[in-house]
């Protein structure tokens, strides 16, 4: 790491957001500090870094602060152009393909599977199911054409879509495990499933990565959560 | 000039996101062969070049598309990096704020002030008109540290996210006209109202924007498709 340089990211280790940066952090070889936010409480750090939007991932480099997770992500691969390996390719085209997948997995992919869960009606959650579906289809052919036949949306190595993407792979996989319902499905979108299992096991996954039990729970504990207050609600009418 | 011959943009001349790319290329003398598309009737080259979203613009370079503005502006600061000015600030931490921003303005500001064009009831219009103002104070913040006593958001000269802002500046006039609304008002925006002066005439980005006329034209057009 370069002298001098201090990381601190204030996170929450469920987050999918929070974990891109991690793996871009990974990734890169950075080592940071990691402060783990209470979301119910959130620090007077946290609230004075982010005063727009109040969120997680923040990170500090050198006590500046960095918010919303794809710009951070960018500004490490910027920042630390000389560490590690690039997540951006030089060309400027393979760039804004780059950027434009890493848009679509936010507006489309990211959006329909929070829709999926909190949905107001079961007709809402249904239909974000099926676009989150679709979206993944679209996915797959994204993955077919920016890899060239290698293993990630970076090519060779993992890149800004890898990370993007990526992120959420821990709680698409806790959420298969307690449905029973493949969403990285090896017939449907074979080149994303074999994608899904290659980024688990690089070494910077593997410390980005919450637990997958510990994920399980956490959801457990979210979805139940929800149905006691949904119950509450009903009984008060 | 640079970039003649292969270099194609699908648009629509009141979009907001096309003309954020056409200033670009203005601002770098790059000529270019100007497609308009009717969105309401969406053509083969549009649906070939863009199959994803089936949105404009698209810039085609060489045959290749490139889609979303955002991506399609730091796109063109690339490729005519030669070309001053710079769109992108160069420092990594000021281009990290700048897009930051640029992602606020089309998460938030965006989404509330079309909202208001397209209000069904006039409740409906007074709220997202009150998202637009209060989304804009944040820029007002915005602005008094990014430019750091300078005219605009890029400091001496326009930069990424002056461009990512003042593309939607003739959409607020065209609110003004059609709803008797003042978006950027002296009183509660003072910055970005000179900055909105200074803006419009900058010689770099004038000649894109189109009439307030065609963009009201265009406002009733979608009300009559969508509000009903």
């Amino acid at each position: 790491m370069a002298g001098g340089d201090d990381l601190k990211l204030l996170g929450a280790w469920p987050s999918p957001f929070v974990v891109r940066v991690k793996l871009a952090l990974s990734f890169k070889g950075l080592s940071f500090e990691n402060v783990e936010e209470d979301l119910g409480n959130k620090s007077e750090l946290l609230v004075s870094s982010n005063p727009v939007q109040k969120k997680v991932p923040v990170l500090l480099h050198n006590g500046k602060p960095i918010c919303e997770s794809m710009v951070i992500v960018q500004y490490i691969d910027e920042a630390f152009a000389g560490t590690g390996p690039s997540l951006l390719s030089s060309d400027p085209h393979e760039r804004a393909v780059a950027r434009f997948w890493a848009a679509y997995v936010d507006d489309k992919l990211v959006t329909s599977w929070v829709q999926s869960f909190r949905g107001k009606t079961e007709e809402d959650k249904s239909e974000g199911t099926k676009q989150m579906f679709a979206a993944l289809q679209t996915l797959e052919g994204a993955l077919r054409e920016c890899s060239k036949g290698e293993g990630y949306f970076g090519g060779e190595s993992v890149g800004l879509v890898d990370v993007s993407l990526g992120g959420l792979l821990s709680w698409l996989n806790a959420t298969e495990e307690m449905s029973g319902t493949k969403i990285f499905d090896p017939v449907k979108t074979p080149l994303l499933a074999a994608w899904a299992e290659r980024l688990r096991e690089l070494d910077g996954a593997k410390l980005a990565f919450p637990d997958k039990d510990r994920m399980v729970e956490f959801i457990q504990k979210r979805q139940a959560q929800a149905a006691a207050a949904a119950a509450a609600a009903a009984s008060e009418k | 000039m640079a970039g003649e011959g292969d270099l194609k943009l699908l648009g629509l001349l009141v979009s907001p996101f096309v003309v954020r790319v056409r200033m670009a290329l203005s601002m770098k003398g790059v000529s270019y062969e100007y497609i308009e598309v009717d969105v309401f009737n969406k053509s083969e080259i549009l649906l070939k070049s863009n199959p994803v979203h089936e949105k404009v613009p698209v810039l085609i370079h060489h045959g290749k598309p490139i889609c979303e503005s955002l991506a399609i502006v730091e796109y063109v600061d690339e490729v005519w990096g030669g070309a001053a000015p710079s769109i992108l600030p160069a420092d990594p931490y000021e281009r990290a704020i700048a897009r930051f921003w640029a992602a606020y303005i089309d998460d938030k500001l965006f989404p509330a002030w079309i909202g208001a064009v397209k209000a069904a009831t006039e409740e409906e219009k007074a709220e997202k008109v009150s998202q637009t103002l209060a989304a804009l104070a944040r820029l007002e913040e915005a602005f008094a540290k990014c430019s750091n006593g300078k005219a605009f958001f890029g400091g001496d000269t326009v930069g990424y996210l002056d461009l990512a802002l003042g593309c939607n500046l003739f959409w607020f006039e065209t609110l003004r006209e059609m709803f008797d609304v003042e978006l950027i008002d002296e009183g509660r925006t003072p910055l970005l109202a000179s900055w909105a002066q200074r803006f419009g005439e900058a010689a770099a980005v004038k000649d894109v924007v189109p009439n307030v006329d065609k963009a009201v034209e265009h406002a009733k057009k979608m009300r009559r498709m969508f509000v009903h």
